[in-house]
């Protein structure tokens, strides 16, 4: 096979634009570093009017935004899904799990929700509290100065609460209530839930000249037109190139593995071009993985030398171990009180206005972690699946079920945003046995490996899902709420998503001090090979009952100041 | 997950059993090039290749599409605000039917079932029967059977059906404007309108308040002192 060699030297080569390769790009480039970026799919920029969904109308579409082609409907803006064609994936044992990727500039970053929560400082040392996973060597007071930093660069809005568990940071003002998110508020108050103003990363207000200041149209998943919301590229990676940063863009690029020199170090990384099918190399002093946890795993797993035999750092057998994900599971109710609603234009943010963070202390129930409440509901636009199955809200109301004509009509317009749902997403432990790694027999459409998954959730996980459905039920019914669907049971898990689903998976390069019992330092510098480091979530040893995004921020621009400073010593 | 696909998880039962797509026919060049151009919103080159080949593969027959829109017209008839031709429920159920390949036979099958019911009492198909006579055909299918765990195929074809009809109509321009969605248009959002917080005996507490967004002052660039308070 013909390798292409091209003869430029980077500083650094950062694979992967989602949050972490973002976050890096901007640190590094901002600091005079020669930077090259590696992404697995196309480039990608939200104000594109040619890739834009934002306001698309579901008639523009043939499917009116059916889930057939993108996992999340077909306006979501994510290339690629749980099943992504010609890059396959493997379970075994019985293992359930759903690998979501996002192949585009910006990665997964373009569609996600938003909620950009701080870890606070007992999140980092849950081992203390119950004696299972695993402490993080850092604690939060060596993250704040950058969660700071990343509050006021890319904007979150909130409310400062003074809780110790949600410490509060840099925020914008949150939008008002909506109508079903006041009533949520006095549920959730009834039965001593507490409840504040969410907090997700979209402009409330101007921050800068760049980028524009949220118009409510509640399509964050879409990618924000005038980058209004947080996305990757148009929040990190173009700044920094408007910047004047030296970075170059490599887009298509599928990265197979990371080159070693004879000592074992680092010298490059080998992608296939996926536009011509070639086999391309580049060099640079230091390679920054943050391809997502799983990805970058892969890429180490596939990094096989002589002075590197299971992987390159792998001398502790841990790449690929720990993978968790948040749990999840969710329950709607129909609101009789919403039915032939006013209508007025309450689409709001991109995601919740008010949540719930965990409220409960953990020692009186029988699962160790918490978990934290997200509600929607509201006059939303309408798309494939309106007005499926009213049967199932008519029969709380005591009406013949089915039939067709004027009937029919009218009940699709009086049950209009007279729905309301709560999720719950919490923490799981992060264990051993819970794993990807290179499945020997499949290759992808490149030729590369893929990963096979080893994953089953535990009683902790199931018993915290029975306590959500407890919760779900006592909150839906304190608004009046008609229970939608059957109560999940034991045999299913009490509604326990599959491993993966909620979109958080972290923890294949665990952090540590020790290199036998983890992958990188405090600093995600890998124990075994100094330049490199790891910047997505899979440095975490735990993931709290928060969404990650945040803490990958943070803890890559704390890894590209530790870069910067090494660079200055002259250690790279 | 998130809002919506939750929403899809919750409402949307399974809706047909698995069936392979069969007998495409495809059209001809000029009506290839018009639903291409239809359809403009944002596709990857292999989403827009996809798509192109479903617009410009026929799976109905022209009798079929005929019996789709009638049926269409009794599930929600046409009224002041629009009607099953302005929404183009037929064209949208005719992609669906390529797009989900698990609803192309049971739809076909419920087809043939309509007539096969119709030429029985009526003598003829069912395009052809009064409205009335169509009513009583559809009388038969349209409401589930309580104390029946597994519905008949004809009873399950309904169901798809009027699901499809439902939503075609109603994502569809007449529809939305029907149904009054107001959104999807650049706005500010300041709070649910005072007259139906006062229906619904609401208030916002003024704590709450005093938090949130003053959206006058959204444009003013925001700046913190070094305890994080928002000082503009």
């Amino acid at each position: 096979m013909q390798i292409i060699e091209p003869q430029k030297n980077y500083d650094v080569i950062i694979v992967g634009s989602g949050a972490g390769g973002g976050m890096a790009t901007k640190a590094l480039a901002d600091a005079g570093l020669k930077v090259a970026v590696v992404e697995a799919g196309p480039f990608f920029d939200p104000a594109d009017p040619k890739t834009q969904t934002q306001f698309k109308w579901p008639y523009e579409s043939p499917r009116r935004g059916a889930n057939t082609q993108r996992a999340f409907g077909e306006f979501d803006m994510a290339y690629g899904g749980w099943d992504v064609e010609g890059e396959p994936y493997n379970l075994v044992n019985g293992s359930s799990f759903h690998w979501f990727r996002s192949r585009m500039l910006g990665g997964r970053t373009n569609h996600w929700g938003r909620i950009s929560l701080r870890f606070g400082p007992r999140d980092f040392k849950s081992k203390d509290r119950d004696g299972l996973g695993e402490n993080w060597p850092i604690g939060y007071e060596d993250l704040k100065p950058y969660y700071d930093k990343v509050d006021q660069l890319i904007g979150v809005f909130g409310s400062k609460e003074n809780m110790e568990t949600e410490p509060d940071g840099f925020f914008l003002p949150p939008p008002k209530p909506r109508l079903h998110e006041l009533m949520y508020i006095n549920a959730a108050r009834k039965s001593k839930v507490a409840v504040i103003p969410s907090r997700l990363s979209i402009l409330t207000k101007r921050i800068n000249q760049d980028r524009g200041v949220c118009f409510y149209c509640n399509q964050c998943s879409r990618s924000c037109s005038i980058y209004a919301d947080f996305s990757s590229g148009s929040c990190l990676i173009f700044p920094a190139q408007k910047n004047g940063g030296q970075i170059d863009l490599f887009v298509n690029a599928m990265v197979k593995n990371v080159n070693v020199d004879k000592n074992g170090r680092a010298t490059g990384v080998s992608f296939i071009n996926k536009t011509d099918n070639k086999e391309y190399k580049l060099k640079a002093k230091v390679i920054i993985l943050a391809a997502s946890a799983c990805s970058s795993a892969r890429i180490l797993l596939n990094s096989k030398s002589t002075a590197h035999p299971n992987g390159l750092g792998n001398s502790s057998n841990l790449v690929g171990r720990y993978l968790h994900d948040s749990t999840g599971s969710d329950r709607a109710a129909f609101i009789p009180a919403l039915m032939d609603r006013k209508r007025y234009n309450e689409d709001g943010v991109g995601g919740m206005h008010v949540y719930s963070p965990w409220w409960l202390d953990n020692k009186n129930l029988d699962f160790p972690r918490g978990y934290h409440l997200e509600v929607w509901g509201g006059m939303g636009m309408p798309s494939y699946g309106t007005g499926f199955n009213l049967d199932d809200l008519n029969k709380h109301l005591g009406l013949e079920l089915g039939g067709y004509g004027n009937r029919l009509r009218e009940d699709v317009k009086r049950f209009h945003g007279a729905v309301v749902g709560i999720s719950g997403r919490g923490e799981a432990i992060a264990r051993k046995d819970n794993y990807c790694e290179i499945d020997p027999s499949t290759v992808d459409q490149w030729g590369i490996p893929v990963l096979r998954f080893h994953y089953k959730w535990s009683d902790f996980e199931i018993n915290q899902a029975k306590h959500m459905h407890d919760t779900f039920e006592e909150v839906l019914t304190n608004m009046g709420g008609k229970l939608l669907g059957d109560r999940p049971g034991k045999e299913k898990k009490y509604g326990l998503h599959n491993p993966g689903l909620i979109i958080h998976e972290v923890g294949t390069t665990r952090m540590g001090d020790d290199p036998k019992t983890s992958v990188v330092n405090r600093f995600e510098q890998m124990h075994d090979v100094d330049n490199v480091f790891i910047v997505d979530a899979g440095p975490f040893l735990s993931q709290a009952d928060k969404n990650p995004t945040w803490t990958i921020l943070a803890l890559a621009w704390r890894t590209s100041d530790y870069i910067i400073n090494e660079f200055k010593k002259q250690n790279f | 997950m998130n809002r919506r696909e939750s929403i899809k998880n919750i409402l949307l039962g399974s809706l047909a059993g698995g069936a392979l797509l069969r007998s495409c026919t495809t059209v001809t060049p000029d009506q290839m090039a018009d639903v291409i151009w239809q359809y403009q919103y944002g596709r990857t080159p292999q989403e827009k290749a996809l798509d192109e080949k479903l617009l410009n593969t026929k799976y109905f027959s022209d009798a079929e599409r005929e019996l789709i829109r009638v049926v269409a017209n009794l599930i929600l008839p046409p009224n002041e605000s629009g009607s099953i031709e302005q929404a183009a429920v037929v064209p949208f159920i005719e992609f669906m039917a390529k797009d989900i390949k698990e609803f192309a036979v049971p739809i076909r099958e419920g087809l043939t079932w309509l007539d096969v019911q119709a030429k029985q009492k009526y003598g003829q198909i069912f395009v052809a029967c009064n409205p009335e006579s169509q009513k009583q055909i559809l009388d038969t299918i349209a409401f589930e059977l309580p104390q029946k765990k597994e519905q008949p195929q004809e009873i399950k074809f309904f169901k798809l059906i009027r699901n499809l009809v439902v939503t075609g109509y109603f994502t569809s321009e007449v529809g939305i404007k029907e149904l009054g969605y107001v959104g999807n248009t650049p706005n500010v959002w300041d709070g649910v309108p005072q007259d139906v917080l006062d229906e619904m005996g609401l208030a916002y507490d003024p704590e709450w308040l005093a938090k949130c967004v003053d959206q006058e002052k959204r444009n003013e660039t925001a700046r913190w002192d070094k305890k994080g308070n928002l000082l503009t």
